[in-house]
């Protein structure tokens, strides 16, 4: 073993040709959004062509709904103004925003998650991953963008994104008044709960959010820094601080995070499990992009420290953390099936009953089935080509994840699966790859002065 | 009881001259009964050429063993034996099915590993264990090899145990 020679000093670099292949990439989402928002305005009705055959199935579900009983219930309760005066965005331009949103939490948690996963490893003083440790490191470097992308948007789009924002729903004895959401709007509005126009403690918190997360990735990225040129125990005992004290503070303000930007979509509906939905999501997603970005580094002849072992410990979290998604999702789903209390499974008839549930099925058989089947033997795990396809899979099942948790509740039943929602992720992608490959570039690719390197030399599982 | 295996084994204080020994003696050809070490030394299954355990394929059938039973058992039950209504749902629904499902898995695929390992490695009760060395639970590695199955004299063997740094070289017959 000792006759390998590890390169400690190598970079990466990011390089022109990489980077024009992300300016197309994000040129082709550019042009395929607008294509998507041209053929919406053409055809009239509001959906692209070739989705008419969607909306029978559509009216099939409304009927459904009024037919029965609590179905009619439900279906009052949830209805929102069709032409309604405060709903002015026409679709397309909805249809973008809501795309825009969904990407934005989902490429928020993946750069969350490179921070987590720092962290996790620092706190559980974890040797295997030292040698590979930059990767997650660069995709932290997302988070004060996103924090810029989600206030920006919520002044554009929040009142076509999130309900509770329209403030004649508080207006007792008006004509929209909505007790449900009234009794909410703490939540949202404190401390000017009383004159509902701006959600002060909901921005206040998103704000907050993002600068914690993003001053805690600075601290432990300017200590790492800091232990590349100087060495020593002292930087690292500092990150482990560091990083417990961030697990603490994730552990909540995730949970948080999920119940504002996702959850309060569906104004009237709550899950107590949604915070650990959000975050099974998220992390198993950015589980498999720290391994596609380390089998990709691979294969660019960089990273000789990380071995066959080290891949198989994060194709193990990729699997494990795949059942785990499944597993909180499926807690969530039954106690809903079982209890069959109108106002929790309207989240899921919403799903099920209508157009999404192509979208829903393609959900479960992408996030388990695949990950569950594929990597359930030792040697998949081992192998660079089973790795790549997993975990492209997990990333755009989980994409969809998210687009189920976000479309049918801000689009209804307008909402769809085309153009303008593959454009955004395309432009989406270019950006969030540009920056994570940029920042990347700048330091060593090896953290050489990492107390655990050798460690994480030897590993052999 | 009758003796007829006899044994020659080499006592080592480190787990690496234990390694280095290893690889040593099957270099020349010397086939090795087992090796005893009070912890895991790593390389040392890759050493002895161990081919790597068929026990997670018994678990695999062992689990689709559980699966296929709990549904078929459940279907059985709330379908054809004694249909009852339960909350307004299906006589034979997925989802209340899936927990029961996903415990007999577990249950199966558990118990089934712990027999099939315990078969395979003859774990059976009021079974005599070959003890090489007890010192092989404290401190010291113990490299055992069967003469019967080697074509090398006993003399042979103990030179190369010499060689490859074992502190005591021991006869052990049973």
């Amino acid at each position: 073993m000792s006759e390998i020679q590890y390169n400690f000093d190598e970079k990466y670099i990011f390089s022109s040709t990489a980077k024009k292949r992300l300016a197309v990439v994000g040129l082709i989402g550019i042009i395929i959004t607008i294509i998507g928002i041209i053929l919406i305005v053409n055809s009239g009705s509001g959906q692209e062509t070739g989705e008419h055959a969607l909306r029978s199935t559509n009216t099939e579900a409304s009927s459904l709904l009024a037919s029965s009983d609590p179905g009619a219930f439900v279906a009052g309760m949830s209805e929102e103004p069709k032409e309604g005066e405060s709903h002015g965005s026409p679709i397309w331009l909805k249809r973008v925003y809501v795309s825009l949103w969904q990407n934005n939490i989902f490429f928020t948690g993946l750069a969350l998650i490179g921070v987590f996963f720092l962290a996790i490893q620092y706190a559980a003083q974890a040797g295997w991953s030292a040698g590979f440790k930059r990767v997650p490191e660069a995709m932290g470097y997302w988070l004060p963008i996103a924090g810029i992308i989600a206030v920006v948007l919520f002044f554009f789009a929040g009142k076509d994104i999130f309900h509770w924002t329209h403030t004649e729903l508080y207006i007792i004895g008006g004509e929209h008044f909505d007790p449900i959401i009234n009794a909410k709007k703490g939540f949202f509005f404190w401390p000017a709960d009383e004159h509902p126009n701006f959600p002060v403690f909901w921005f206040a918190r998103m704000i907050i959010f993002f600068s914690v997360w993003y001053w805690f990735f600075l601290q432990i990225r300017k200590w790492s820094l800091i232990e590349d040129i100087e060495g020593g125990s002292t930087p690292y005992f500092k990150m482990r601080s560091l990083s417990a004290i961030f697990l603490v503070v994730f552990a909540v303000t995730s949970s948080v995070a999920a119940w504002d930007w996702v959850m309060s979509i569906d104004t009237h509906w709550f899950s107590s499990m949604f915070g650990w939905y959000v975050f099974a999501s998220w992390w198993v997603a950015g589980l498999a992009l720290i391994t596609l970005m380390v089998v990709d580094l691979k294969e660019k002849g960089l990273l000789s420290v990380v071995n066959a072992n080290h891949l198989h410990d994060l194709g193990k979290f990729v699997f494990g953390f795949s059942i785990f998604w499944m597993y909180i999702w499926f807690s969530q789903f039954l106690l809903i099936y079982y209890a069959n209390i109108p106002e929790e499974s309207i989240y899921f008839i919403e799903r099920i009953s209508t157009h999404y549930k192509t979208v829903y099925y393609i959900n479960l058989i992408l996030n388990f089935l695949f990950p569950f089947l594929l990597f359930m033997t030792r040697e998949s795990k081992r192998h660079r080509i089973f790795l790549k396809i997993v975990a492209i899979i997990v990333l755009v099942g989980h994409w969809f994840d998210f687009y189920l948790m976000i479309t049918p509740g801000t689009m209804q039943l307008d909402g769809g699966f085309g153009f303008i929602e593959i454009g955004v992720t395309m432009i989406f992608i270019a950006m969030f790859l540009y920056v994570v490959f940029t920042n990347l570039a700048k330091v060593p690719l090896i953290a050489k002065n990492h107390p655990l390197l050798e460690e994480s030399l030897h590993h052999d599982i | 009881m009758e003796i007829d295996k006899y044994y020659t084994i080499g006592i080592y204080d480190d787990d690496e001259v234990v390694l280095n020994a290893v690889k040593k003696l099957r270099a020349e050809g010397i086939k090795i009964y087992e090796v005893f070490s009070p912890f895991a030394v790593h390389g040392l299954d890759i050493a002895l050429g161990y081919k790597r355990t068929r026990l997670p394929i018994a678990a695999f059938l062992f689990g689709l063993t559980g699966t296929i039973l709990a549904l078929t058992m459940m279907t059985y039950m709330m379908g054809i034996d004694w249909p009852m209504i339960i909350g307004g749902k299906n006589f034979v629904a997925l989802p209340p099915f899936i927990p029961v499902t996903f415990e007999l898995t577990v249950l199966l695929s558990a118990f089934g590993m712990v027999g099939t390992f315990m078969v395979v490695a003859d774990l059976k009760p009021f079974k005599k264990p070959r003890l090489f060395d007890l010192r092989c639970t404290h401190d010291k590695h113990v490299i055992a090899i069967d003469l019967a199955v080697n074509k090398f004299s006993k003399e042979e063997i103990n030179k190369l145990f010499d060689e490859t740094g074992a502190s005591e070289i021991h006869d052990k017959n049973f």
